[in-house]
C-alpha cells in the first residue's frame, strides 16, 4: 500500500511553497560553527584509518580486531537502495573518520574544558553551563541534591566525548554512564559481552561502516533491580567540516531495571553534505524496561535543498527477558535524508514494544523511516503510532514491518500512521510490510492522511492566531498523541521545534 | 456624533466570478444589536465572511470601517485584534487541541499583538471559570479537543465561551441558533445577552426569528439578494414571520 496524495484538492500555490522555503530552513538557529583547534585524520578510510581511531581511543588489542574484521566485510557490501530517498553516491574516500577538539581527548574536569567548546553547549542549551551540574563533572564537588529534576548528559562533540555528568552519583547505585571508549577500556567484559549482539556486525551497509570506524557514544549499564533515579542524556554535535559522525550507544537493563535516556543532535549550516551513521543498541532483560527518546534535529540543508546531513541510523532493541519493555519515541525534524527505522525484536515471553514517531519534513528534506515490531516470544506486543508531517517540496515515507515467527503465539500489534500535508509539492506515502506465521496473532493497522484545511486555517485566524501560530497549533494537535510519550524535558521543547520546523509552511 | 462601531458602505463582494454582496449599506452605532435576515442563499453569511476577512471572497466596491479606521487591508488575524469576533455558524473541529489550549493560544495571540505579555496561569483560569459558568461549560468540556465530537449546543457555547473570553467590540452571530433545541437556544441567548455592553455591537445573522425572542435586536434588517431590502425595529421580524419573505423579493430588484 502506498498512499500518494496528488489528487487532494489544492489551495497553496507554489509560490507560497516557494516563500515557506525562504522563511524556513534558513532560519536553522543551530547552524553556528565553533571555532576550537581540532585534531582531524586525514580523509579517506583505509586499514590505516581504522588503527589510528583504535590508537587515538587508547583501545585494546580486541577492539582493532573487531573493527578490523568490520571493515574487511564492509568492503564487500553495496549500499543500500530500497529507501524512498535520493542523493548522489557518497564518496567514503572523501570523509575524514576522526575529528576531536584538541583540548581534551576523553572527559575531564571542567577547568580543563576549551571555554568555546562550553559556550557551544550554552547556545545549544544544554544544562552543562549550569553550576551545579558543572560542579558533577568529575566527582570533586558532587552538587548535593542531583535528583532534583536534573539530567545526567553526555556530550559528544564530532568523534569524542567531551563531558558526562553526574557520573559519581549514579555510580553508587552501580549505574554505568560513560562514553563507550571508556567502557571499552573500563568495562570490556559487559561490551565484549553485548556489543553488536542486538546489531550485528554485518546488519547492514551502514552499520558495518560504523562497527568500524565508530568514534564514540554513550554507554549504559543499569544493575539488577535498579530505577535509574534521573533522565540521562547525550547530545550530539557534528562540528568540523568533511567529517562523518558515526557515534555507537549501547544500553543494557538488568532485571528489574528501569533507565529512560534521551538524545539530541545538532550540526552547523554548511554547503557539503555530512555522514551521520550510528548505531544504537538497547537490550532489556528480565523485567527490565527502557525508554529511549530522541529529538534529532541534525542541519536539514538550505532553502535550495543544498547540504544537510545524511543520517542513516540503525537502532535496535532487543526485549530479551521475560516481560521486558522498550519503548521508541522521535522526533524527527532535521536532516537532509533520514533513513531509521528504530525497531524492537520481541524475543522474551509477554514482552513489548512500542514505537512513537513524529517526522517533520520540509524544503527538500526526505524521510524515509518507520519500525520494524518482530514477535518471537509467547504473548508479546507491540504498538506503533507513527505521525508523519510534510510540507515545502519534501517527501516522508513511513516504512514499518510487523512479523510474527511461528511459536509467537497471541501476538498482538496495533499501528497508526497518520499523515498530515502542507501544499501540495510535498509527498506522504504509507509502507507497512506485514508478516504473520502464527495463527493466533492479531495484527491491526489504521492509515489516514489528511490536510490541514482552509477552514480550520480560517477559523483559528478569526480567533486572532497568524497563520504561522495556527500552523504550529494544528500540527501540535496532530501529533499530541505521541508528544505525550515524550519525557517533560523535552516535551516542551519538541512543541517549539515543531513550530520552528514548520514556520513559513503556509503563506 | 460619535462613530458607529461598524459601519458598511456600499460593500460589492464576488467569489471567482460570482457576485454576492451588491451593494451592502449597514451602520451599526455602539451598544445597538443588529438583525439581519433572510433566507438561505441570500448572501448572509457571506457578508459575515467578508467582515472577517475570510480570502475567498473578493472586495470589488465599498468600504468596511470598524470605529472609523477601514479593515479591508487587514488579515483576518488583525481583524480579530481589532476587536471583531465571528461565531461561527458551524464551528471547526480541530483534533488534539483542547479546548482549553485553544483558548489560551487564541487569547494570548490576541495580547501579543497588542504588545502585552501572555496571560498568567491563575488569571487564565479564573477567566475560564467566570465564562464556563455563564455558558454552562465545564472543566471536562474543555479538556476535550475543539469541538471535535461536540453536540450542536456544545458548539455554539464554545463560540460563545471565546467571544466572552475574547471581549471583542463588534461580534458578528451567524445562524447560532442552527442546530439547537430550545433549551440549549436559552443557554446560549442568556450567555449573548450577557455580553451586551454600551461598547460593543453586534450583528445577528439569522432566518429564523425564533433566536429574536431570546437575543431582543435593536434593528432588523431585511437581506435580500445581496443587500438590506427594509429595514424597521423588531417588529419587523414579526412581520418577515407572518408574511415570508417573499414579499420583500421585489423590493431587491
Amino acid at each position: 500500500m502506498d498512499y500518494d496524495i496528488p489528487t487532494l484538492k489544492e489551495n497553496i500555490d507554489r509560490e507560497t511553497v516557494e516563500s515557506v522555503l525562504a522563511l524556513d530552513v534558513d532560519k536553522y538557529k543551530y547552524g553556528f560553527e565553533t571555532d576550537i583547534e581540532s585534531e582531524v585524520a586525514p580523509v579517506g578510510l583505509t586499514e590505516d584509518t581504522i588503527r589510528l581511531i583504535s590508537t587515538k581511543k587508547d583501545e585494546p588489542q580486541w577492539m582493532l580486531d573487531w573493527r578490523l574484521d568490520a571493515f574487511r566485510r564492509w568492503q564487500t557490501m553495496d549500499e543500500p537502495s530500497w529507501a524512498k530517498v535520493h542523493y548522489p553516491k557518497i564518496d567514503f574516500q572523501a570523509i575524514s573518520y576522526y575529528a576531536a577538539p584538541k583540548a581534551f581527548k576523553g572527559p575531564k574536569s571542567l577547568d580543563e574544558v576549551d571555554p568555546e567548546l562550553l559556550r557551544t553547549y550554552e547556545k545549544l542549551g544544554i544544562p552543562l553551563s549550569e553550576q551545579a551540574i558543572l560542579a558533577g563533572v568529575e566527582g570533586a564537588g558532587e552538587p548535593k541534591t542531583p535528583y532534583s529534576g536534573n539530567v545526567a548528559v553526555d556530550a559528544v562533540f564530532d568523534s569524542v566525548s567531551v563531558v558526562t555528568t553526574f557520573r559519581a552519583e549514579l555510580a553508587k547505585v552501580g549505574i554505568i554512564f560513560c562514553s563507550i571508549s571508556e567502557a571499552i577500556r573500563e568495562h570490556p567484559e559487559l561490551v565484549q559481552k553485548y556489543l553488536a549482539s542486538v546489531v550485528p556486525v554485518s546488519d547492514n551497509y551502514f552499520a558495518t561502516l560504523n562497527s568500524a570506524v565508530f568514534t564514540d557514544g554513550s554507554f549504559v549499564y543499569i544493575p539488577k533491580g535498579v530505577r535509574c533515579p534521573m533522565e540521562l542524556s547525550t547530545y550530539f554535535r557534528i562540528n568540523e567540516k568533511n567529517t562523518g559522525q558515526f557515534e555507537r550507544t549501547l544500553i543494557i537493563a538488568e532485571p528489574d531495571s528501569y533507565v529512560s535516556y534521551l538524545e539530541g543532535c545538532t550540526a552547523p549550516t554548511r554547503d557539503e553534505n555530512q555522514l551521520h551513521a550510528a548505531v544504537v543498541e538497547l537490550i532489556a532483560l528480565d523485567n527490565a524496561e527502557i525508554k529511549y527518546s530522541t529529538v534529532q534535529n541534525w542541519y536539514p540543508g538550505d532553502k535550495d535543498g543544498k547540504g544537510g546531513i545524511y543520517n542513516f541510523v540503525t537502532k535496535r532493541g532487543d526485549c530479551r527477558g521475560r516481560n521486558s519493555k522498550i519503548s521508541w519515541t522521535q522526533v524527527e525534524t532535521g536532516s537532509a535524508i533520514t533513513w531509521k527505522y528504530p525497531s524492537c525484536i520481541l524475543r522474551g515471553d509477554g514482552s513489548q514494544g512500542e514505537f512513537y514517531s513524529i517526522a517533520i519534513s520540509n524544503g527538500y528534506q526526505q524521510i524515509d523511516s518507520g519500525t520494524k515490531m518482530i514477535h518471537l516470544g509467547k504473548n508479546t506486543s507491540s504498538r506503533i503510532i507513527s505521525k508523519g508531517i510534510a510540507a515545502g517540496f519534501s517527501d516522508n515515507t513511513y516504512r514499518g514491518q510487523v512479523s510474527a515467527h511461528a511459536k509467537a503465539t497471541n501476538a498482538r500489534n496495533f499501528t497508526q500512521c497518520d499523515s498530515l500535508l502542507i501544499g501540495d509539492k510535498c509527498g506522504a506515502h504509507t509502507v507497512p510490510y506485514i508478516e504473520s506465521r502464527n495463527g493466533t496473532a492479531v495484527f491491526e493497522h489504521e492509515a489516514t492522511t489528511s490536510k490541514i484545511s482552509d477552514d480550520q486555517m480560517f477559523y483559528c485566524q478569526a480567533r486572532g492566531l497568524d497563520e504561522e501560530e495556527a500552523v504550529a497549533l494544528i500540527v501540535n494537535g496532530f501529533v499530541r498523541e505521541v508528544l505525550q510519550h515524550l519525557p517533560m524535558e523535552f516535551m516542551v521543547e519538541s512543541q517549539k521545534l515543531i513550530a520552528i520546523s514548520l514556520e513559513g509552511s503556509v503563506g | 456624533m460619535t462613530t458607529p462601531i461598524l459601519e458598511i458602505r456600499n460593500l460589492h463582494a464576488r467569489i471567482e466570478d460570482r457576485e454576492i454582496l451588491k451593494g451592502v449599506n449597514l451602520t451599526i452605532p455602539a451598544g445597538q444589536v443588529h438583525a439581519v435576515m433572510g433566507r438561505n442563499g441570500s448572501g448572509k453569511s457571506t457578508l459575515s465572511y467578508v467582515l472577517a476577512g475570510k480570502e475567498d471572497y473578493e472586495i470589488t466596491e465599498g468600504e468596511i470601517l470598524l470605529n472609523g479606521e477601514s479593515i479591508l487591508d487587514m488579515e483576518p488575524a488583525e481583524r480579530a485584534t481589532a476587536g471583531i469576533f465571528l461565531a461561527f455558524q458551524y464551528p471547526i473541529e480541530i483534533p488534539g487541541v483542547a479546548t482549553m489550549t485553544f483558548l489560551k493560544a487564541a487569547m494570548n495571540a490576541q495580547r501579543k499583538a497588542r504588545g502585552e505579555g501572555e496571560l498568567s496561569t491563575p488569571d487564565f483560569m479564573r477567566a475560564m471559570k467566570e465564562a464556563g459558568s455563564l455558558l454552562n461549560i465545564d472543566s471536562d468540556m474543555l479538556k476535550r479537543p475543539l469541538n471535535v465530537g461536540f453536540s450542536g449546543g456544545e458548539k455554539k457555547r464554545a463560540e460563545i465561551m471565546q467571544m466572552a473570553l475574547l471581549k471583542p467590540t463588534l461580534c458578528v452571530l451567524d445562524e447560532t441558533d442552527s442546530g439547537l433545541d430550545i433549551d440549549a437556544l436559552q443557554v446560549v441567548a442568556k450567555g449573548v445577552n450577557g455580553l451586551r455592553a454600551d461598547n460593543r455591537s453586534m450583528l445577528v445573522i439569522t432566518h429564523y426569528q425564533r433566536l429574536l425572542n431570546h437575543i431582543v435586536p435593536d434593528v432588523v434588517h431585511v437581506f435580500s439578494d445581496g443587500r438590506i431590502v427594509e429595514s424597521g425595529d423588531k417588529d419587523l421580524a414579526l412581520q418577515l414571520e407572518a408574511r415570508g419573505y417573499a414579499d420583500f423579493d421585489g423590493q431587491a430588484a
